[in-house]
């Protein structure tokens, strides 16, 4: 699951049957804190998002899995739309034991 | 699976029915070393993981959905297990 900000409706007379109901829209893909990160694209929209909304998709298979009727080519989908996000400083650390608080007490076999 | 680690918490109330009641965490994919490795992604949280923590994501969808018990469904994301260590020995171990 990803973030994108709602830039615009796609109106399609015709369409998969499973797509029925639902509405297309344009997407811009952002990073965590909103800004601008890769090309425009389409997505069924699950939540009524409206546009300018800040909202999280996801892609592939899963997306199509979100459909009530699974049969379906879609590959992205809007499934939530973000009402606060708290994105604490990242300090790049190693993964291993010694930089960590997750130690195992001293004599502890693994 | 990959490595991160969390480094936020997200707040949806509008979200998909798969996505009730489901923890949301802010995850930045890691090197071994601890490098950022491309954005931030969503993933849904199953171990009580919190902010800081390294962790190890599954990014699929039938994992998900086994980890989830329950049916396929929108969620390909999921917090699977906390790191407590990594070990890379710089030399191949030999048997």
């Amino acid at each position: 699951m990803r973030f994108a900000r709602v830039v615009g409706t796609v109106v399609c007379t015709e369409k998969v049957p499973a797509w029925k109901g639902h509405r297309l829209l344009l997407l811009q893909p952002t990073d965590s804190r909103g800004a601008d990160a890769g090309r425009h694209f389409v997505a069924v929209d699950l939540v009524s998002a409206a546009p300018g909304q800040w909202v999280f998709y996801v892609k592939a298979r899963e997306a199509g899995m979100a459909l009530p009727d699974t049969d379906n080519p879609t590959d992205a989908a809007i499934i939530g739309i973000v009402d606060d996000m708290r994105e604490a400083a990242f300090t790049p650390e190693p993964l291993g034991r010694a930089s960590g608080p997750a130690q195992h007490p001293p004599g502890a076999t693994t | 699976m990959i490595t991160a680690r969390v480094v936020g918490e997200v707040v949806a109330t509008t979200k998909h029915a798969d996505l009730s009641a489901q923890k949301l965490l802010l995850v930045q994919p890691v090197d071994p070393d601890g490098t950022p490795k491309g954005q931030p992604m969503l993933a849904v949280d199953v171990v009580d993981a919190g902010v800081g923590d390294r962790v190890l994501v599954v990014d699929e969808g039938n994992s998900a959905a086994q980890v989830l018990r329950r049916p396929r469904g929108a969620i390909r994301t999921v917090v699977v297990g906390v790191i407590d260590d990594v070990e890379s020995p710089t030399e191949p171990t030999r048997g």
